[in-house]
């Protein structure tokens, strides 16, 4: 009778190409199989997000804005695995991907029409800070909801296999759902990857576990062996990744999409370790829970953007002086698309009403006549000078 | 005529004279729960006829006798047949379904469009919104519609809101349609005879219909999978899965997705109902207006459960003057509820008696006793 324990198995190994200084660990191995102009281009931009990070998180102290999340620490899974992926590919997200956003080509402009909501957001001002939109660069729009993201790009990547099918298509597609290890608790996790198995759905399941889920650390999430574990269990192909390694969430990545798309389609499943450095929200001090020497390692050496420096620096590519310069520089143009953002006009007032449905019901036609109406009837209650075309774009 | 304390209710709308009548002359002969007689009904269409009427066809134009789950069958299979990115899934969905609405399908459509998924309906329906975003046009099945709950957060967090919160990206999961039993049964007791539609009309975003008859069925879930760029709640009464039959047009044909339909005119009283009760409305109509000469009751079918046709509703009452709402589901917070006050602000002038809700009573469907919680009918007039 040998029950399987978990605790007496080995752990899943950690992927890794580049250790804590910058060198490519395994001697014997090819270096990464990527362009130095297109490793400037990653670090440039974790640079930005780590900076747009900084100066948000101050900009909503000082209440310029409601909300916002930083997602310091995590700079390297977003950048390296969006990297891997096709421009087609369909993306899901949970909030932490701001990276992933910027390698797919979200501009500053496009991180602050979002942030102040002004007319330029695509979400037209209805969704919190952080919950970026923009499908043609993208996928879907980030929802505050957990978990709910999973199943959805199980569905998207089922729908693109049967039609890149049809097509024939030289260029097949995936699709990759991000989600922190504490919404992999939700049920939908379980069910989206059992499906996807099932459907043999082409999709990348991509875990970021960075310890916490807001104060849970992750010895009150599970006690198995992370999730990395649970996609044998489903019958998915399974990789566990240094996340604060860039060179090997790309590679990770790019043998996922390879893999999910061999044989008409397949889930893989990625789990990429790293540490949540920052508070949660703007909304959590995280010190309230966890002490200072236990984040201090993971901002010094185990560090997404200090590790590549590194590497980029052994390599002759960078210093000290062009890193110095290039800060200043993401910060004034920062700086200077906020205060742009800030003076433009809000979206106008029927973003209210529209999108609910493809068109207006009745019910919502009066209803807006109605908001109209009270709108003329009090003025000085209702200030629309803020919002494009003002009452009139009511 | 209604029984017990429905009586009253019921007999509140009509004039006053009536219920002074009737008030000391309670039958012991009345007996519960007749029948009703799906080969009389007025709600289907017994001759062809009358279906090629009521569609607007020439008087040669095909018609067959058909069920409610044929009907839905016909309209599943014209619509995978008309429009590859049709999806049909669930559980059980590929060998017939366990009502046979799926029956033949699989085969002919084959196991990548018309296909089983493993036991969870939150999975379901989110694998659904995410093949809609994608311009797919997903048919999720919910086996029950009792168990619906496990999907209430991708409905109406995720399905309802997607087009809104994705906004000027024009990204949207319109093409998904929920279909699910729904219903008493007779012997279905807690989980296989709810009917949630009230929870549905409370979420914006969302369109929920329910049909009363197979012709209807056909052309509201043709409408709902190829015609509509908004999610659907699709609820078929499951007791009238195979006793609702009637003559059906052969051809593909949609109807309204937000229009309730006048099934029959009268001047005295509007009652408002849909689904299966609109059988016992109908059979109570007629017994009401043999009972008393001159008696006019006009009955609507509201059809479209939300958005839904507030004009034609208030149109009728204030014609009438009098209103009754009738549904299974219980009287706190359900469809009449809305319907009543909606009336109320409506037709205010008009109104010659309160708006009067038949309803299931505030309780869960305990299995032997569902004759005494939905709305009925007694089986024989009530002695003058």
């Amino acid at each position: 009778m040998d029950f399987l324990v978990p605790q007496s198995l080995p752990p899943i190994a950690t992927y890794r190409v580049m250790n804590a200084e910058g060198k490519v660990q395994d001697e014997n191995r090819a270096p990464p199989d990527v362009a130095d102009e297109q490793v400037l281009e990653w670090y440039k931009n974790m640079l930005t997000v780590n900076i747009l990070d900084t100066i948000m998180s101050e900009a909503q102290r000082q209440g310029r804005l409601s909300f916002y999340m930083v997602s310091a620490g995590e700079e390297g899974i977003m950048v390296g695995s969006a990297a891997a992926l096709g421009p087609d590919d369909i993306i899901t997200c949970q909030y932490r991907e701001t990276g992933v956003f910027k390698q797919r080509g979200y501009t500053l402009k496009d991180f602050m029409s979002q942030l102040l909501h002004n007319k330029n957001d695509p979400g037209k001002g209805r969704n919190m800070p952080c919950h970026y939109s923009g499908r043609l660069k993208t996928g879907h729009a980030v929802a505050s909801t957990l978990g709910t993201q999973i199943p959805h790009a199980m569905g998207a990547g089922y729908a693109m296999k049967l039609a890149d099918r049809e097509s024939g298509t030289q260029s097949p597609r995936v699709a990759v759902a991000y989600f922190g290890d504490g919404a992999a608790s939700e049920g939908d996790f379980h069910g989206a990857l059992n499906m996807a198995a099932v459907r043999e759905a082409p999709v990348i399941f991509i875990c970021r576990n960075n310890g916490f889920a807001i104060s849970t650390p992750t010895t009150e999430q599970y006690r198995g062996d992370g999730i990395a574990s649970r996609g044998i269990g489903y019958g998915i192909e399974t990789l566990r990744v240094d996340g604060t390694d860039i060179f090997a969430v790309y590679e990770a990545t790019k043998e996922a999409r390879r893999r999910a798309l061999r044989d008409g389609g397949r889930p893989v499943l990625l789990e990429m370790m790293s540490y949540r450095i920052s508070h949660h929200s703007t909304s959590d001090d995280s010190f309230a829970y966890r002490s200072q020497a236990e984040v201090d390692p993971w901002k010094t050496r185990d560090n997404p953007i200090a590790r590549l420096k590194k590497w980029l620096e052994n390599k002759g590519l960078w210093s000290d002086e062009l890193d110095k310069q290039t800060r200043t520089q993401i910060r004034r143009d920062i700086l200077t698309e906020l205060k742009a953002a800030e003076r433009e006009k809000k979206p106008p007032l029927s973003s209210v009403f529209d999108d609910v449905y493809a068109e207006y019901s009745e019910e919502q036609e009066a209803q807006r006549r109605e908001l109209r109406r009270l709108m003329e009837k009090y003025p000085e209650e209702y200030d629309a000078d803020d919002y494009e075309g003002g009452l009139k774009g009511l | 005529m209604y029984a017990g304390r429905r009586l009253n209710a019921c007999s509140r709308a009509l004039k006053p004279f009536l219920q002074r009548r009737y008030a000391s002359q309670a039958s012991s002969e009345a007996r519960l729960n007749k029948p009703i007689d799906f080969k009389k009904t007025a709600v289907l269409h017994q001759s062809q006829n009358s279906a090629r009427t009521a569609y607007g066809l020439s008087q040669d134009a095909p018609v067959d006798w058909v069920n409610l789950h044929g009907a839905i069958n016909a309209s599943l299979h014209h619509a995978l047949k008309s429009d590859e990115n049709v999806l049909l899934f669930g559980e059980d969905v590929a060998f017939g379904g366990v009502f046979r609405c799926s029956k033949g399908l699989s085969d002919e459509f084959g196991t990548s469009r018309v296909f089983n998924t493993p036991l969870c309906e939150q999975g379901i329906v989110g694998f659904a919104i995410g093949c809609a975003a994608e311009g797919m046009k997903p048919v999720a099945e919910i086996q029950f519609a009792d168990y619906v709950y496990p999907a209430f957060d991708q409905l109406v967090n995720e399905a309802a809101k997607f087009r809104y919160r994705e906004g000027a990206t024009g990204g949207h999961c319109g093409g998904l349609v929920v279909r699910m039993p729904c219903g008493s049964v007779g012997h279905g007791a807690l989980y296989h005879s709810q009917s949630p539609e009230s929870l549905f009309t409370h979420v914006p975003g969302l369109r929920v219909v329910m049909p009363r008859s197979p012709s209807q069925a056909k052309g509201l879930l043709t409408a709902s999978i190829l015609n509509s760029n908004d999610p659907v709640i699709f609820m078929e009464p499951k007791i009238l899965y195979r006793a609702a039959e009637e003559f059906v047009p052969r051809d593909p044909y949609t109807l309204p997705l937000d229009k309730a339909e006048v099934l029959k005119q009268g001047k005295d009283l509007t009652v408002i109902s849909y689904g299966q009760p609109l059988y016992l409305c109908s059979a109570a109509i007629e017994a009401l207006e043999k009972e008393i000469k001159g008696l006019s009751i006009e009955l609507v079918d509201l059809r479209a459960i939300y958005p839904w046709d507030r004009a034609t509703i208030l149109e009728s009452v204030n014609k009438t003057g009098r209103a009754v709402v009738v549904h299974e589901s219980m009287y706190n917070a359900g469809v009449g509820a809305e319907v009543a006050a909606s009336i109320q602000e409506g037709a205010f002038l008009r109104l010659e008696a309160p708006v009067a809700r038949v309803t299931g009573w505030s309780t869960h469907p305990g299995l032997i006793f569902e004759k005494f919680n939905i709305p009925d009918i007694t089986s024989k007039p009530m002695p003058p």
